[in-house]
This record gives structure tokens, C-alpha cells and sequence, in this order.
């Protein structure tokens, strides 16, 4: 690799600090560190109640090994679980200062230069810093706040729905999400509305040695419909962080959510130093009959990513979709891939998964299809592929079906390629430069998966691949 | 370029991949317009000469010299020598998924022909009259580049993305191979469309029968490596008459012997 490649390479462009002071709770965690948080937040009794449950039932869990996935032991004592910009009324100058970042970052706030079409809800370490296009959202009855808010302003809404498609005991980390969760976001789509515009959330990790457990819920009724979208970056640091998010879906009645991730966290550096750890739990629940549930996510980022975005298709003539381009580069490593359950009749799945590996990192698909005893005529159609560019770079695919209704009709595609010689001579030879060679070989092998996003994010996504594969050939 | 500066001269070329020389000496000069067609048994190196002229990493070039109006192409990279207009219709060309004929083209035309900038509307209207006369359907331009593509449809795709892209100097590798008549006739017109004074071709082939269509004002033979036999119109024609066969027993003791 040239030197003038390696540097583009470790040009993270969202690799910034933010000097902003911030209200931290010390590191550690216990009892008394959930009840401070959920004091901060003015939070009601049964949701302490709800997140120390979480946190006893956390202590007696071990950490999962099962990834392909290779880390020493997170010491939880290491980390801060709160830290929030001392911003908003009481200080307009720090308020000016997140904006400004948020701005740096491509999230203008401000309502005069809002993105138009994009509703955005910035959360900044533990807190939710604005929230756009509330009014119009109001006025269709739309819920798009911050999950503290909807604590407390929507507290029915929010006991109804939360925990109940990824519970606190569901796994290790979503428990630990659950006791110490901070912000995200919280969405709200009554009976019969289609969201006019796409409603997204950015996340920031700014503070040093803090956690983002960020907590996402989106709900909805009957035929509404909804698309949101999700972005999040963090300043370079050799220092590994973690995230653990959770995000629940609820779709009813003939409802349709779309869900779609442009994952950019700091990777770490070249030689793997730093980066993010990112542990996230992404379920969708099709509660209603003809409910349709979509994730779609390109992962480009984070030192260690270890993710499973899943549909329970429990309405009969449900389905579920899951769209994915994982990218790792450098030393990165990538356990990600879904779990379509099929529980209702007639409930159809669709997996498809590119997974382009460059440096020495390591790319696993790990995907499961089950479909239950009682659910009639599934069908699932997956299509795992893997592209390898260079030598030093692993792909692995684990795909395991566990079919227990014999109506079921499950295909599974899967294939290994390598960016071939020949493939960027053909293109050079036409007058395209290698890297621009390479990124019309890798845009293509993931067109599939753009196709589903947004315009704009489609856009970005393949920018963002472009920079991240810069000087990986060759 | 000078009067005196050849169009595109090769001169002593000799090529090897991993340490197995392949090209023991080429000679080889195309003046402006002219068309020249060159033969060989399989084997005797002809991908070999025509992907190093492109620059192909896999071959090693140990001795000699390419130039193309006065630029010597052993110096620059696929690229560079694709934007000095050198063009080459690959023998085998190779599935980009994904990557749409439309897109891909346009792509590579604001790349070779950096100073002009057309519109995406204007470069489509061409294409399309491009792919009517090339008798393809209009589909092809939506279709994955070369992906599950017949073998006569990638051949019509290098011609397409030739008239396209409009070199000055092209190399077609077995364009003629595996073709029925009816296609080779219609390669043989795209060909011609763009055959003519500013345009240098060499015609690499193992059968006689594309001379009748294309017709070139030399030709050479290429044995294990060498130019072993070139002529003028009255070589072509002796070919177009009598075949091949009598070259293979002319030269075919060397190929045994070396
Ligand atoms: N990339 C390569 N690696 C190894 N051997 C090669 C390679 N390219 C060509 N050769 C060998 O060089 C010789 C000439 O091949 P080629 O140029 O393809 O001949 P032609 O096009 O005339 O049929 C053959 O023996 C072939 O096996
Ligand atoms: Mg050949």
C-alpha cells in the first residue's frame, strides 16, 4: 500500500473531539449508579424498578464467546455510563457548540437548515440534543422525541411496548442496555398514517471512556407506515468503547416499518488500536397480520461489530427483510447477519448479505432461518455473498436452518468472490483509475442491498465505502 | 505528432509470465489508417502481444518497446494508455455484476475523454443509436456488464464500447471467433464504422474468413512468439483463397523444433 493511500485510509473525517463540559456519573457500575441516572432523567418508579430488575438479572450472566469474534474482557467497572453535555437553556453557548457539531458531522439541527424530508432526533454521549419537524410530525398524531421524553410524556405508550420484543433477559448485553440505558429514540405512528417523511436519528459518542447504550423503539398501529433511518460516528481514540444498543420494532395490522443503518463508528487505527466495540440487539416483532418489517444496514465502521438485526414473523402473511453490506478493513472484525422466525402462516423472509473484507480483517455472515411447527407455507430466500479483496482478509458463512414445518420452502444461496486482476485491468483498460476500478466492482457486488436505501444515504453509503476501501489493493 | 513519428511502432518486444517467455521478439509498425490483421496458431502468443500492448500486470516485459504517437506505452499504466486512446477488444471479457452497461459506459467516457464534458442525455441517445446499429437489443443497456452474457453478446459488447469510446487505435483479439456469419457481419460494420484515416486497427484472428469483411492492408503471422511471415493485399488475398493450411505446413516444423 502506497504511503499517500494508508494516509486517506486513516482519515477518519469523523474522528473529532467536541471540548464541551459535560455532567458525568463516575465509572462503575451498581445500584446506586441506575438510581442516579434514572434520577437525572426524572424518571418514574416502575422504570427504576424495571432497569434494576435488568441489572440483578445481568450480574448473574456471563458474557457470550460464541461470535467469531476475538477480544479481551470488557472491564464494566471501566466504564462511564452517563455523561451529558452541559447544554440547553441554562448554557447557550454549549448549546451553539453541539449544533455546531452536529453540523461538522452533516446533521444540520437548526430549523433553517434542516434537511428537508429528514426529520432528526441528534443524540450527543447519553442525551438527546434536538429533535426536528416536530410540529408537522404532531400534527398527524406522529410521535418523534427522545426516549427519555416519551418516558415521561407517553409513559402508557412506552410500558406497552418496551421490553416486550427484546426483553432484559433476552441476552447479555441487552440486559445491560436495559439497566443503564440512556437515550435514543422513541416513534409513534397512529393507525392509518404513513409518515410523510423519513424520521432518523444520529448518534455521537464524544465523551472518552464512555458508553452509548442507546435505546430505540418504534411502534406501528394498523397501517401506518413508517421509514427511519440511523447514523452514528465518534471521535478516534486508541482506547476501545463500547456501544450496546438495543432497538425494538412493533408493527401491527398490515403495517410496514423500514429500518436502515449507515454504521460509521471509528474502527480503530491500522494496526487495530481502538476503535468501537459495537454489541447491538435489533429485533422487529410483525405483531399484525400482512405487517412487513425491514432492516437494511451498511456496516462500515466499529473495531468489532456483533450484530443480528432479526423479524419474528408472527401475523400470518407477514414479512421479513434483511438487507446488508458489512465492510471490514484493516484489522476490524464483523460477526453480523439476522434471524428471520417464522411463526405465522404463510410468512415470507428475504435475507440477502454482501460481505466485503479488505487489510487482514475478518467477515462473518451468521444467519439463522427457523420456522416453527405450527407455521404453514414459509418461505425464506437467502443470498449470502462474500468478496475478498487481497490475500491476507477472511470471509466465514454460517448459516443454520431449522425448518420444523415440512410445507416450508427455504433457498440459500451462497458464494466466495475475490476482486480479480483481470476484473480491474477490464476497467482500467476502459481508462478508470484502480480506485475508481475497485469501487465500481465493490458498488456493484452491493447494489442489491443500495437499492433499498433512501436516496440520499444510498449516496453516502457508497461514498463511504469508497473511502473506506481507498488503498486497499494491490 | 510529426511526420516523421510513426503511429504505433512495437520494436524488439519480448514478454515472459511467471519466467516462461512468451513473446521472443516482436516486430511490428501500424501507420495512421491503417488496418492490419495478424495470425497465428493457439498458442503462438497473440493474447500475449495484445494485453501487453494494453499493459496487462500479469506479463513481464524484458526487452523491446511500444510506441504510440510518440508516447512510449511501457511507461504508463492501462489507463493512461486507454485516455491516449488505445483500445483493446478483449478475447475473453470479464462479468462486472452489478454494474450496468449504461453506467459503465459513461463512466469510461468521461474518463478517456476527460476535456469534454457530455451530457448524460445526450450520451445515451448515442449509445442507443450505437447498440441499433450494432443489431442489439435495447435492453443491453440496462443489463449487468457481461454478466451471463452469450459469447456472441460479449463480443457485440466490445465493439459496442469501441464505437463508444472512439479510439485511435485499437486491438481486436478473436472479435471473430465463435461468431455466425450473420453476427460477424455485424461486428465487420462496426468495425468499418470506425475504420478510416485517423484510426490504426489490428485485427488478431485464426480464421481467414474475417478477412473477407474487414480487410486489412497487411498482414503477419505470429509463431511461438515471432512474426514469422508478413505481406502485403497479396498475402491477404492468398489466405482468403487458399486458407491456412499451407502456413501451418510452412512454419509448423519451427514450432516443433524450438
Ligand atoms: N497469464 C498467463 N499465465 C501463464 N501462462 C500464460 C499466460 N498467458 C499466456 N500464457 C501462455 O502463453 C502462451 C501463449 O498464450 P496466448 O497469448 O493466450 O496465445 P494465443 O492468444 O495466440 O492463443 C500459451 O502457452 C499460454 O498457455
Ligand atoms: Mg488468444
Amino acid at each position: 500500500m502506497s504511503k499517500e493511500s494508508t494516509a486517506i485510509l486513516d482519515d477518519y473525517k469523523y474522528g473529532f473531539y467536541t471540548d464541551i463540559e459535560a455532567d458525568s456519573v463516575p465509572k462503575g457500575l451498581s445500584e446506586e449508579v441506575i438510581r442516579i441516572i434514572s434520577a437525572k432523567k426524572n424518571e418514574p418508579e416502575w422504570m427504576l424498578e424495571w432497569r434494576l430488575q435488568a441489572y440483578r438479572w445481568w450480574l448473574k450472566q456471563q458474557p457470550p464467546r460464541w461470535a467469531h469474534l476475538e477480544y479481551p474482557p470488557i472491564d464494566f467497572q471501566d466504564i462511564c455510563y452517563y455523561s451529558a453535555p452541559k447544554a440547553g437553556a441554562d448554557s447557550p453557548e454549549a448549546q451553539a457548540e453541539l449544533m455546531a457539531t452536529f453540523e461538522r458531522l452533516g446533521v444540520p439541527l437548526h430549523e433553517r437548515d434542516r434537511m428537508a424530508g429528514v426529520a432528526v432526533d441528534a443524540v450527543f454521549d447519553s442525551v438527546s440534543v434536538a429533535t426536528t419537524h416536530r410540529e408537522m410530525l404532531a400534527e398527524k398524531g406522529i410521535i418523534f422525541c427522545s426516549i427519555s421524553e416519551a418516558i415521561i410524556e407517553h409513559p402508557e405508550l412506552v410500558k406497552k411496548y418496551l421490553g416486550t420484543v427484546v426483553p432484559y433477559t433476552d441476552n447479555y448485553y441487552a440486559s445491560l442496555n436495559s439497566a443503564v440505558f440512556t437515550d435514543g429514540s422513541f416513534c409513534y405512528i397512529p393507525k392509518g398514517v404513513r409518515c410523510p417523511v423519513d424520521l432518523s436519528t444520529y448518534f455521537r459518542i464524544n465523551a472518552l471512556d464512555t458508553g452509548q447504550f442507546e435505546r430505540t423503539l418504534i411502534v406501528a398501529e394498523d397501517e401506518a407506515y413508517v421509514s427511519y433511518l440511523e447514523g452514528c460516528t465518534a471521535p478516534s481514540r486508541d482506547r476501545n468503547q463500547l456501544h450496546a444498543a438495543v432497538v425494538e420494532l412493533i408493527a401491527l395490522d398490515r403495517a410496514e416499518i423500514k429500518y436502515a443503518t449507515v454504521q460509521n463508528w471509528y474502527a480503530g487505527d491500522k494496526e487495530g488500536k481502538g476503535g468501537i466495540y459495537n454489541f447491538v440487539t435489533k429485533r422487529g416483532h410483525c405483531r399484525g397480520t400482512h405487517s412487513k418489517i425491514s432492516w437494511t444496514q451498511v456496516e462500515a465502521g466499529s473495531a468489532i461489530t456483533w450484530k443480528y438485526p432479526s423479524v419474528i414473523m408472527e401475523g400470518d402473511h407477514s414479512v421479513g427483510e434483511f438487507y446488508s453490506v458489512a465492510v471490514t478493513t484493516n484489522k476490524m472484525q464483523a460477526d453480523t447477519g439476522t434471524k428471520m422466525i417464522h411463526v405465522g402462516n404463510n410468512t415470507k423472509s428475504t435475507i440477502v448479505s454482501k460481505g466485503i473484507s479488505a487489510g487482514q480483517s475478518i467477515n462473518s455472515y451468521r444467519g439463522m432461518v427457523q420456522v416453527l411447527p405450527d407455521a404453514k407455507n414459509c418461505r425464506n430466500y437467502s443470498n449470502c455473498d462474500s468478496m475478498l479483496i487481497g490475500g491476507e482478509c477472511s470471509a466465514n458463512t454460517f448459516p443454520y436452518i431449522e425448518s420444523e414445518n415440512s410445507s416450508a420452502i427455504i433457498e440459500h444461496e451462497a458464494t466466495t468472490s475475490r476482486v480479480s486482476e483481470d476484473q480491474i485491468f477490464y476497467l482500467k483498460s476502459r481508462g478508470l483509475s484502480e480506485e475508481d476500478a475497485i469501487s465500481m466492482v465493490v458498488n456493484g457486488f452491493a447494489r442489491e442491498v443500495f437499492k433499498q436505501l433512501p436516496l440520499e444515504f444510498s449516496v453516502e453509503a457508497v461514498r463511504l465505502l469508497e473511502m473506506k476501501l481507498e488503498g486497499s489493493i494491490g | 505528432m510529426s511526420a516523421a513519428e510513426t503511429y504505433f511502432e512495437i520494436k524488439n518486444l519480448q514478454a515472459e509470465t511467471e519466467g516462461i517467455p512468451i513473446l521472443k521478439g516482436v516486430d511490428l509498425t501500424i501507420r495512421q489508417g491503417e488496418t492490419h490483421a495478424l495470425m497465428g496458431p493457439n498458442g503462438s502468443g497473440k493474447s500475449t502481444l495484445a494485453n501487453v500492448i494494453m499493459g496487462h500486470p500479469a506479463y513481464d516485459v524484458t526487452e523491446g518497446e511500444i510506441w504510440f504517437r510518440g508516447e512510449n506505452l511501457l511507461e504508463l499504466d492501462p489507463e493512461e494508455r486507454a485516455r491516449l486512446g488505445v483500445f483493446l477488444a478483449f478475447q475473453y471479457p470479464v462479468a462486472i455484476p452489478g454494474v450496468s452497461v449504461a453506467k459503465f459506459l459513461k463512466s469510461a467516457y468521461d474518463a478517456t475523454h476527460g476535456d469534454e464534458k457530455v451530457k448524460s442525455a445526450a450520451f445515451l441517445k448515442e449509445l442507443r443509436e450505437n447498440i441499433k446499429y450494432l443489431e442489439v437489443d435495447d435492453s443491453f443497456i440496462n443489463r449487468y456488464l457481461n454478466d451471463g452474457f452469450s459469447g456472441g453478446e460479449k463480443k457485440r459488447m466490445e465493439i459496442l464500447q469501441m464505437l463508444t469510446l472512439k479510439p485511435k487505435f485499437a486491438v481486436m483479439d478473436e472479435t471473430d471467433s465463435g461468431l455466425d456469419i450473420d453476427a460477424l457481419k455485424v461486428v465487420s460494420k462496426g468495425v468499418n464504422k470506425l475504420t478510416g484515416p485517423d484510426f490504426g486497427l489490428l485485427v488478431i484472428t485464426h480464421y481467414e474468413r474475417i478477412l473477407r469483411y474487414i480487410q486489412p492492408d497487411h498482414l503477419h503471422i505470429l509463431i511461438d512468439g515471432k512474426i514469422v511471415h508478413s505481406g502485403g493485399p497479396e498475402l491477404v488475398k492468398r489466405l482468403e483463397e487458399s486458407g491456412y493450411d499451407w502456413v501451418r505446413e510452412e512454419f509448423g516444423q519451427e514450432v516443433l523444433v524450438s
